[in-house]
């Protein structure tokens, strides 16, 4: 015998809130007022974050008159895209972006590549001196280049290793002013924010069950082999991530690029030196020679700068909006914990 | 027996020489490339350098360098101090910030994941060249002056500012308050992986567990402190060390500055070396003493 339970059913929303004692009033007023509350805050600190590409936005379309007008604020009277053409000519940015493209996505790839092998290699086999190597690379996080740059020009203007080179050709190599040594950091996990990646990798892999493992060496598999078909497969996300993070920071790099890449034009060193350029630039077009000093107003030149930084930013930006996902989830894919 | 024994250490040698394979590129590149800088930098500090036609002459002075960057040199100590100061205050605040950010957004809501790429955006766009140049672009400070004075009958900090200082409570700590709440753009922008890093903590806490304390009558706010708090402790350690190493190594802070500009108007190899190791060492024992201290409270559930 099944008994049927009586359901009361309350007709509207005020009888049930009669029933419950005003608690489903107030706890629906409640929600509502946190639901608002949040979107004001969240909304406001999206502004904030987002109004200073707003506004270069506003200035790279303006003309000059527009920003030494004082009632032009945000919105220009004048539309113009000559700050693109002019930015654009300055920074040699078809050729820029070319050569900015070439580097950064072939120095990303080699990083990730030699970053997951090394991650790998940290997260699963247990060797001597292991904790010794792994606190090196803890030093590379923490001890940026920057920090000791001094002698990383010295080092690199007269490249050597124990004395050989110097034994065979009398003095050491200069390094610097070509790509090949910075490809060469690359392939040795010493690049920009290596440390960090080699770091990333090993916690994920360090997450993934030993099972899997054991099961492929027991299976016959070999230590290539079982890293191949067993462990790459599972480690895509954090893959895409180290290959997305070290393709920005790449891309925005101003270091490793001025000590390595001085002779390459890229974006990002043309953007660092854009102002001086403008000058330059100037001067040659009003035929002054090369003494006549034309000085250029500090809000025309930040214009350009402007323009110079979201013709800059514009390719991450499309990069990030497809990638999106990748960014975001695959950092706390990784569960970082210590 | 015996002879398995040996096989088992076999597999283990095969293992620690693959081992040593998988990070063989690492070992290489420290040694060809890292070893030798840093090495040579710290030995650099001690000594004065002067730069020949394609040679180097470095002769053992001692300390002076120190000395120098210390007694002589009128900015460093200053600059020392108050950078960091400075970031013990902004690593506070992005550590409040970000954790009460990653509290919002894990809550369900329309457009969470527009908000979520939103606050990562800028560790794309604000790394980098880009951030050295935002800081002196006066044509965007200008405008954002003039939607300041636009809006200055409403300046909120201000007036609190005033009222606090009229009734004069704890003065110092106040002024830092307000310096983090001014300079909520910089936190905010600094803050995106710290964001990330506690959503992913955030999301490994199991919803049966505010389900049990919600049963028990345990208010939303309780069991941020008795749940939430404790369960991602161990990523608070991680978040203050990331954010500490990232703030003291921005290229845009008064000290990196300095070793930058001795390095490359004074041309004093020694000096900026001095300089830069001082700094090293400050940041590496205050990270040290401070994630010690972190380290103890950190509660781990399994």
């Amino acid at each position: 015998m099944t008994k049927k339970v009586k359901v009361q059913k309350y007709s509207t929303y005020w009888d049930r809130n009669r029933k419950s004692g005003g608690y489903l009033f107030r706890k629906d007023v409640a929600n509502v007022f946190v639901r608002f509350c949040r979107f004001i805050l969240l909304f406001g600190l999206c502004f904030l974050i987002l109004i200073p590409l707003f506004n270069k936005i506003s200035v790279s379309f303006m003309t000059k008159e527009d920003l030494f007008n004082p009632i032009v604020i945000s919105v220009p009277l004048h539309f113009t895209g000559e700050n693109y053409q002019i930015a654009a000519e300055i920074m040699k940015y078809k050729v820029g972006l070319r050569n900015s493209i070439i580097v950064s996505l072939s120095i990303a790839i080699i990083q990730t590549a030699m970053c997951t092998l090394v991650g790998y290699g940290f997260a699963r086999f247990k060797f001597p001196l292991k904790k010794m190597w792994f606190a090196f690379v803890l030093g590379m996080i923490i001890i940026p280049p920057q920090a000791f740059s001094s002698s990383l020009y010295l080092h690199f203007n007269m490249w050597d290793f124990l004395g050989i080179v110097k034994l065979i050709k009398g003095q050491g190599i200069n390094l610097r002013g070509s790509a090949l040594p910075y490809y060469m950091m690359s392939f040795t996990c010493c690049g920009l924010k290596n440390g960090l990646y080699i770091y990333l990798v090993r916690q994920f892999f360090r997450n993934i069950p030993v099972d899997l493992e054991e099961a492929a060496y027991v299976d016959g598999c070999g230590m290539v082999k079982t890293f191949v078909r067993i462990m790459l497969p599972e480690a895509k996300p954090i893959i895409t991530s180290c290959f997305l993070f070290s393709l920005v920071w790449q891309w925005t790099d101003g270091f490793y690029s001025k000590l390595f890449l001085g002779n390459t034009t890229l974006i990002s060193t043309e953007l660092s030196r854009l102002v001086d350029s403008l000058g330059v630039y100037i001067a040659r077009i009003q035929g002054g020679g090369a003494n006549a000093q034309v000085g250029v107003s500090t809000q025309y030149s930040n214009a350009i700068l402007a323009t110079g930084t979201l013709m800059i930013v514009f390719p991450i930006l499309v990069v990030y909006l497809f990638a999106q996902r990748a960014f975001v989830e695959s950092i706390s894919s990784t569960g970082i914990k210590m | 027996m015996k002879k398995q024994k040996n096989k088992l250490a076999g597999l283990q040698k095969r293992k620690a020489i693959a081992g040593y394979l998988f990070i063989s590129p690492f070992i290489l590149g420290f040694l060809l490339f890292m070893l030798k800088p840093m090495f040579q930098s710290l030995y650099m500090s001690f000594c004065n350098v002067t730069l020949g036609a394609g040679s180097v002459t470095m002769d053992w002075i001692g300390i002076k360098n120190y000395f120098d960057a210390f007694r002589t040199d009128p900015d460093y100590m200053r600059m020392l101090g108050e950078t960091f100061l400075q970031m013990i205050l902004y690593s506070l605040g992005i550590i409040v910030f970000s954790f009460f950010v990653a509290l919002i957004l894990n809550q369900e809501f329309k457009g969470r994941a527009l908000v979520r790429a939103v606050f990562f955006l800028p560790v794309i766009i604000s790394s980098g060249i880009i951030l050295g140049l935002e800081e002196n672009n006066q044509l965007m400070s200008q405008i954002a002056t003039t939607v300041d004075a636009s809006v200055s009958n409403i300046n909120i900090t201000a007036g609190l500012q005033e009222i606090l200082r009229t009734t004069g409570v704890g003065v110092k700590a106040y002024e830092w308050v307000f310096e983090i709440i001014e300079n909520i753009y910089d936190i905010a922008i600094a803050s995106g992986i710290q964001i990330i890093i506690f959503l992913s903590g955030l999301q490994t806490i199991s919803s049966s567990m505010y389900e049990a304390a919600d049963i028990e009558g345990c208010t939303k706010w309780e069991s941020l402190w008795k749940i939430t708090f404790p369960m991602i402790s161990s990523i608070f350690l991680v978040n203050w060390i990331y954010t500490v190493v990232d703030y003291s190594m921005r290229s845009d802070n008064d000290v990196m500055d300095k070793i930058q500009t001795v390095l490359t108007v004074q041309l004093n190899y020694g000096l900026s070396s001095a300089m830069a190791w001082a700094y090293f060492v400050v940041v590496t024992a205050f990270i040290g003493i401070t994630s010690f201290f972190i380290s103890k409270g950190v509660y781990y559930y399994d």
